[in-house]
């Protein structure tokens, strides 16, 4: 017997017996000679030493030793030692969906927390428990979105990150739905034209913030003017950067999603991630995802349970507010255990000093000859600059000499080959930034 | 237990930002910023450490009891595939590196091209993407993929077939991608009314979605006749992967006539379930489905070297920002590695051993669905217990009481007080043994003692919520002013 298989020969001959079959191929016999198998041609076991040692040779073909300036919608923030220590605990990661709650208020309590954490960050009433990540829940949101409304437009800031627009046309490509999308002037959202395109007939208008290259908004008066015409407001945010930013709360947003993978999770070359989601209360039995709800058990006793589960899969099958079932409750729990660890002051500490040392950066960039920063809106820890070069060939070289340069703009905007997006996180020291700036300097003019 | 909220004291810190090494300091002002601190609790590492660890404590789990939880494989997750993805070469590599050059994640491009290619072997499709998010991403994947199909012959298609059998989230899939849902109804065996299926397969029909063996842990020995029905009409007919621990190494989709389908890594391959997920949930099609599927491709040049190629003009687009849940695709490439063809057969052999074996010793206490061989799981109704007033969820909470996971109760939904039961391969003869002896017991004290059943659970941390309560007074944030 092998590989974490636990009868013995003794247990599968005693097994057998009882069940009334000679050997184990009799209990396949539902399986006809015509349904058998073609091939099944893979490789010979291996021992969890030779595993290791493979998967370790393949890690090593990974650059992921480069001096890092590439956000985009990720980044690159330190995680403390205690969160991964806690997240390895069997208890949280070798459980399920808590469909039982009397033996699952460790993930019910924590999911809980995680909620109140994300209302308390985004300045809304009420989030779920998780969506798969950013790009699919704000789809989720959008359509959440088109179920509270009744309407089918959907207008489309510019500013939102294209990797998320390219997810939502993909979901939405076998239903009725009209998209406008507006442009952004000087980094920030063109309100006129935002004001032209919105009307009775638009479900929703999507924005980001800080949108995805790096401005930073108050949209406060696209909120005011969108629920003038009975639409709602969809806004993305990076929930860093709340620490020191305008809450889409005070904003009036009336749903908010995000990337939660900065919020104490690895960069894991795309995942797992956390998408999170909140809502003002009226929403919520429109709301997708599971929900984290306090009760009382039998004796009074204050517990946690999934509540408004007529919303779901299980339950409505077609007729439900979304087809997830798994979402990613043990990112949301290592997400809770950060946010605890960080707590109200480290928040706040955290960002500033992300948005020092962008400007920091910004400043020394700008030193260089022929380096446009873009100045034109506030920044939080990601700006765009305009090289006097291919930002490709720039990267290239950057490459060579240890850096991930940044984001080059043209993958998604072939006129903007000039153009990089450049993000700084806490862990990018002084001389991290010196030694980038002066590198690119080189590259630029040596 | 106290909320974290709860032991927040001012002042108090868990972690300390690095000290500023630069003097730029921004004055962030009006109107950008937020008015007050958010109030996330002011803890220390101690407390937050002490906390999480209790509340930890609280869970039934894998790691620490009995788990048998029906249509969710909760076999035991090897330890050795976190440290793999563990690995700082994977853990911080940016999922947009590749878009600076390929050559800087060739390692990473490995795994995710040999997991397509494994996963093909393995089920007998001819291309996979690895970018759906969780078994109901790839469901909804798997129906787009259809629709694409349809659209490009220009075939008029109105509705998908599922089995009044099927998971929740076949149908709720199925209707983001645009389609109707018919339902079919399962025969007296257990599976599948092939005469009704025909009767409703017009030209209008898309496709098939079907779990195999299905969810009452039957196979279906007529699923190439269905399957050549579907295709008569040009339907495509989707695998729900499920459920593909009972035939590794045994029997694959593709070659019983499946089109698409979707594997779930977090049960067949051992991937932990996380309290509700991450999962992941690759997708695999036949060759003429593959140019439908999602960009990126990972694709093996002549020298060797991957890349991302986005150059498929029929694809039906982004279903994922990246490449799918990276890590846990690894640590399931790293379970297969391990086990190897002769241990994945193993797996399944042994997973339907346990379920048979669980089957035959409790066919006397409960009345069985549907009285047959099953594969690897096997579904009980409680309709006798029920007729004494103890309902499954009774007999769940029993379970609990004696420290053990309940199977999943009340699904399938067209049994009766189900009591699905899937013991997994990796539990022992002695754990289900003592499992059996448990539910034997549940069964005894259902016909003396009824009424004993409504205090339980007793030994947990809580008694029975009330769940109305829950949803009549929603309170879901600690911050909410009610």
């Amino acid at each position: 017997m092998s590989w974490f298989i636990a009868n013995t020969d003794k247990d599968v001959k005693e097994m057998l017996k009882i069940i009334g079959a000679k050997t184990i191929d009799d209990l396949f016999s539902d399986i006809k000679p015509r349904h058998e198998i073609k091939s099944f041609d893979l490789e010979e076991g291996r021992s969890e030493f030779e595993v290791i040692e493979h998967i370790r040779q393949i890690a090593k073909n990974n650059a992921s030793d480069l001096v890092s300036f590439l956000g985009a919608g990720l980044y690159d923030h330190y995680v403390p030692a205690a969160v991964s220590s806690l997240m390895s605990r069997g208890e949280f990661y070798t459980a399920y969906t808590p469909y039982q709650p009397e033996c699952s208020q460790g993930t019910l309590q924590s999911l809980f927390e995680f909620q109140s954490m994300i209302c308390a960050l985004t300045d809304m009433d009420i989030a779920n428990a998780s969506l798969y990540d950013g790009g699919t829940a704000l789809y989720e949101a959008m359509m959440m979105a088109i179920r509270v409304t009744g309407r089918k437009k959907i207008v489309m800031d510019g500013g939102v990150s294209p990797i998320y627009r390219k997810i939502i046309k993909t979901y939405t490509s076998n239903l009725d739905i009209e998209f406008q999308e507006t442009p952004v002037v000087h980094g920030q959202s063109d309100r006129k034209q935002i004001e032209k395109v919105i009307d009775k007939q638009t479900a929703a208008i999507i924005l980001q913030n800080p949108n995805f290259f790096g401005a930073v908004d108050d949209h406060s008066d696209v909120v005011e003017k969108a629920h003038s015409q009975g639409v709602l407001v969809i806004e993305s945010v990076y929930p860093i950067s709340l620490g020191v930013l305008k809450t889409p709360g005070e904003m009036g947003a009336d749903i908010v999603t995000g990337e939660g993978q900065s919020l104490g999770l690895s960069l894991n070359f795309g995942g797992p991630y956390l998408g999170f989601m909140a809502t003002k209360k009226k929403y919520v039995r429109k709301m997708p995802g599971r929900i984290v709800g306090q009760t009382q058990d039998l004796n009074g006793k204050r517990c946690f349970v999934n509540t408004l589960q007529a919303r779901e899969q299980h339950i409505r099958r077609e007729k439900a507010t979304s087809n997830i079932c798994t979402n990613v409750a043990l990112c949301a729990i290592q997400s809770a255990v950060y946010m605890s660890l960080l707590g109200r002051q480290g928040l706040k500490e955290l960002a500033q000093l992300n948005l020092d040392k962008a400007e920091f950066a910004r400043q020394e960039l700008e030193k260089i000859k022929g380096v446009e920063v873009k100045r034109s809106s506030p920044t939080f820890n990601e700006f765009t600059v305009c090289l006097p070069k291919d930002a490709q060939e720039v990267i290239d070289a950057m490459v060579v000499k240890g850096f991930a340069a940044g984001f080059p703009l043209a993958r998604y905007y072939p006129n903007m080959e000039k153009y990089l997006l450049i993000a700084i996180t806490e862990k990018r020291t002084r001389q991290e930034i010196c030694d980038y700036v002066k590198a690119l300097e080189d590259v630029l003019w040596n | 237990m106290e909320l974290i909220f709860e032991k927040s004291r001012e002042g108090r810190r868990g972690y300390h930002i690095p000290k500023t090494d630069i003097l730029v300091k921004v004055n962030m002002k009006a109107p950008y910023i937020r008015k007050a601190d958010c109030p996330w609790p002011e803890v220390s590492e101690l407390d937050v450490v002490r906390h999480f660890t209790q509340l930890s404590r609280l869970n039934y789990s894998v790691d620490t009891n009995f788990y048998p939880l029906g249509s969710c494989t909760m076999k035991y997750n090897p330890k050795f595939t976190e440290v793999a993805a563990g690995m700082e070469g994977f853990a911080n590599l940016h999922p947009l590196l590749p878009q600076l050059d390929s050559t800087l994640v060739q390692g990473a491009l490995e795994v995710l091209y040999q997991m397509d290619r494994i996963l093909s072997e393995i089920t007998g499709m001819d291309d996979f993407t690895m970018q759906p998010l969780a078994g109901a991403h790839g469901e909804l994947t798997g129906t787009m993929l259809m629709a694409a199909y349809h659209r490009k012959k220009g075939n008029k298609k109105k509705f998908i077939i599922i089995p009044d059998s099927a998971h929740g989230t076949n149908p709720a899939s199925a209707a983001i991608a645009g389609y109707e849902i018919v339902t079919v109804a399962t025969d007296k065996s257990g599976v599948v009314d092939l005469e009704e299926m025909k009767s409703k397969i017009t030209d209008e029909c898309a496709g098939v979605m079907l779990t195999c063996p299905n969810t009452l842990g039957i196979f279906n020995s007529d699923i190439d006749k269905v399957a050549e029905c579907v295709h008569k009409v040009d339907g495509l007919v989707y695998y729900d992967g499920a459920n593909l621990n009972a035939l590794m190494g045994r029997a694959r989709p593709g070659d019983l006539g499946f089109d698409i389908v979707h594997v779930n890594l977090h049960k067949t391959f051992a991937t932990p379930h996380g309290g509700g997920g991450p999962g992941s949930g690759p997708v695999g099609v036949k060759k003429q489905l593959s140019k439908f599927l999602p960009i990126s491709r990972v694709i093996k040049k002549q020298d060797g070297f991957y890349a991302l190629n986005y150059d498929y003009p029929d694809s039906i687009g982004y279903i994922a920002a990246f490449y799918g849940n990276f890590s846990v695709i690894l640590k399931a490439y790293a379970y297969i590695l391990m086990l190897g063809a002769e241990g994945l057969k193993e797996a399944a052999d042994q997973a339907v051993l346990n379920a048979n074996y669980v089957m035959e010793c409790l066919k006397d206490d409960y009345d069985l669905a549907f009285p047959r061989r099953c594969m690897h799981e096997c579904v009980f109704s409680a309709s006798r217990q029920e007729k004494k007033g103890v309902h499954a969820i009774d007999i769940a909470k029993f379970l609990i009481d004696e420290g053990m996971h309940p199977p999943t109760v009340y699904f399938p939904l067209i049994v009766k007080e189900a009591i699905m039961i899937e013991p997994t391969e990796t539990e022992s003869k002695k754990d289900i043994d003592d499992f059996i002896e448990v539910m034997k017991k549940a069964a005894k004290a259902a016909q003396e003692n009824p009424e004993s059943f409504k205090s339980l659970p007793k030994t947990t941390s809580i008694t029975r919520p009330d769940e109305v309560k829950a949803a009549k007074d929603i309170k879901t944030n600690y911050f909410a002013k009610s």
